[in-house]
This record gives structure tokens, sequence and C-alpha cells, in this order.
């Protein structure tokens, strides 16, 4: 007679808490991609009704929490390398690889099913796109072998407001292809901002981050290049005439704010002060998007609500 | 040789966990049923009182 323990057969039962799922969705990352989203929806034309709306936004978060969930089931050996991420619910023990590719899989599948059924067949094969370039492009193909990872990858990141506009729309516009590359423009400076102060943790973990490939001045360079790319591909919706004066004055100000930020990484590079800026140009990155697509926001829900457009 | 399993019984914590799952699954799948119901509605609009004869 053999004795297997139930741990050998997978029958351990999972001690695992809601909260430890709710935390495979990245709840931050998961909020930025719904209200980029919510932009690229209100952008549409002629509005959406209030309840299509709402679900497709859902539908939207969903997906990018599929996302989260299947970048952490892929991601748990490095991540357990990095005091950033060890603490997740995957590398900490508390849910099991598998229960974390099977909850991605299935979220996944029930988001891009409800977008579809929803608002129409293009938006859930964008919504799929962007879960598979995630998956796929970004976090197994990518993010271990160039550092460029982050500026190709960031298209998955960048994808939400043309979803959102084909879910009211069921079509692409030049308006959501400019929100595309906003995203897609600030991704760089906001992620090596952040991969300057954290290089130690990337590289004990072997993710080639910029720093540690490029050495960190040259990131720097780069930083302040995108930056300096940014803030006008940042006022384009203003340009072109899809956006008011609003939020003109915001992204002008605000790109202004992103090549200062990004100039004071470039030039100050030795010391705890050097961390400390480039710190802060990754929290004002983050300050940065927020805004433009909070102003882009409200001013359409002025627009829809009184009929009056700048 | 037959294979006998041991199944250990689940802690208090663990229970506790269990029950919560289970919980927020059957609130998800409520939701998801009030979710496509209010689709439903929604997309036939008026045309969901034109009743077959």
């Amino acid at each position: 007679m053999s004795l297997v323990t139930e741990s050998d057969v997978g029958l351990a039962s999972s001690g695992a808490s809601p909260s430890d799922y709710l935390a495979l969705l990245k709840p931050r990352v998961m909020s930025l991609a719904v209200f980029t989203a919510l932009a690229g929806l209100l952008m549409a034309p002629q509005p959406v009704h209030p309840v299509l709306g709402l679900i497709s936004l859902l539908a939207i978060a969903v997906g990018a929490g599929a996302c989260g969930a299947l970048n952490m089931w892929y991601d748990a050996d490095i991540d357990r390398l990095m005091a950033r991420t060890a603490g997740r619910p995957v590398p900490s023990g508390r849910l099991a690889g598998g229960e974390a590719l099977a909850f991605g899989l299935v979220l996944s599948f029930f988001s891009v099913l409800t977008l579809g059924l929803c608002a129409n067949w293009l938006a859930a094969g964008l919504l799929a796109l962007t879960i598979f370039y995630y998956l796929v492009v970004y976090t197994i193909w990518l993010k271990r072998a160039t550092p460029q990872n982050i500026v190709v990858g960031g298209a998955a990141g960048a994808l939400p407001p043309m979803v959102g506009y084909a879910a009211a729309t069921g079509s692409l516009s030049l308006s959501s292809l400019v929100l595309f590359a906003i995203i897609f423009v600030w991704t760089p400076p906001h992620f090596w901002s952040l991969a300057l102060v954290k290089s130690r943790d990337y590289g004990r973990a072997g993710v080639p981050m910029a720093p540690n490939v490029w050495g960190p001045n040259a990131t720097r360079t780069q930083i302040l290049l995108y930056a300096l790319a940014l803030a006008p591909v940042g006022l384009l919706p203003w340009m072109l005439g899809f956006a008011g004066s609003a939020y003109g004055a915001v992204a002008a100000l605000g790109g202004a704010g992103m090549i200062f930020g990004s100039f004071m990484v470039f030039r100050v590079r030795d010391g705890d002060r050097a961390k400390k800026i480039a710190l802060r140009n990754f929290s004002f990155s983050i300050l940065y998007l927020f805004a433009l697509f909070a102003v882009l926001v409200l001013e359409r829900i002025v627009a829809i609500w009184t009929g009056v457009v700048w | 040789m037959p294979t006998e399993f041991i199944v250990k019984p689940l802690t208090p914590e663990q229970e506790k966990r269990r029950r919560q799952r289970n919980i927020a699954i059957a609130v998800t799948l409520a939701a998801l049923i009030a979710i496509f119901y209010a689709m439903t509605i929604v997309k036939l609009g008026p045309n969901v009182f034109i009743r077959p004869d």
C-alpha cells in the first residue's frame, strides 16, 4: 500500500482569501486602464447608453485584471527576488501558480465574451489582443530579453482608450489613436524613472531594465528624449480639435513639468538627491497622465450634459 | 497495490477562507446574472413589450 498525501496529488485546499485573488488583478494598474478606457468611450461622437457603457467598462476592467493575474502567474519566479513584488500572492505562497493561471484565463474569457455581447466584436477583439500582447509579447517574450521591453510592451497599456472608443462606436478613429500614442510615449519615462531607483532589484531578478543594460546615464538621456516627445504628443488632442482649451492648458503645463522633471533627472546623477528626483519624476508622470485624462473626461461630460462643444 | 489518500482536516482559518471564497463566487455569479439581464433589457429597448400573438 502506498500512502499519498493530498499535497502530492494537488488536492491541497487553497488557503487563499478573496483579497489574494483581488491582489492578482493589480487594482492600481486596473484603475488606470478603466480611466483611460472611459476617456476613449466618451470621445465617441454619439454618447453610448450609460448601462452598456458601464458594463463595457467593467468588462475592460476585468480584462485588465486578467492581464495582472496572468503576469503574476508567469513572473512568480522573478517576483520572488524583488522586494517590491515578493509580497504578491503567488511568490509569497498564498496562492498556487496554477490557481493564478486558471483565474486569469477564466477572467480573460468572460471579459472578452461580455464585451463582445455588450458592445461589439471589434472592441472584444481589441481587448483579447491587449491580453495576448501583455502576456505573450511583453511578459513572456520581451520582459526578460531586452531593455526595450517596456517601450514595445507599453502598447498593451496604451490600448484601453482604443478599446473604449471601439466599444462605443464599433470603429477606430484618429482621436483614439492619439490617446494610444500619449500613453505609449508616456510609458518609457514613467517606468525608467522608477527603474533608476530600483535597478538593484531588477538586477537581482535578471530583468534587463534600461539602467542595468545601458547604464543609468544613458537611461537619463532616454528619459529626457521621451519627455521632449511626450509634451507635444500630449497637446495633440487640443491641436487636432477634439479637446478644449482647458485640456490644452493642462497638457501644456503638464508637458512642461514632465520636461523639467526629466531634465532634473538628466542633470542630477549622484547620491540620494538623484534618487529622490527620479522618484519625484515617476510620481509626477502618474499625476500628469491622470490630469490629462481627467480633463478630457470632464470636458466630454460637460459637452454631453450641456450640448455645448467648445 | 491500492493507493490510500490521507485527507487532512482543514484548520479553522482555512475553513474561514473557504467560506469567504464561496461567498465571493456566489456574489460574482449573482452580479453576472444581473449584468446579462440588464444588458438584454437595454438592448431590446421598447421591443421588450412586443409579444407574439
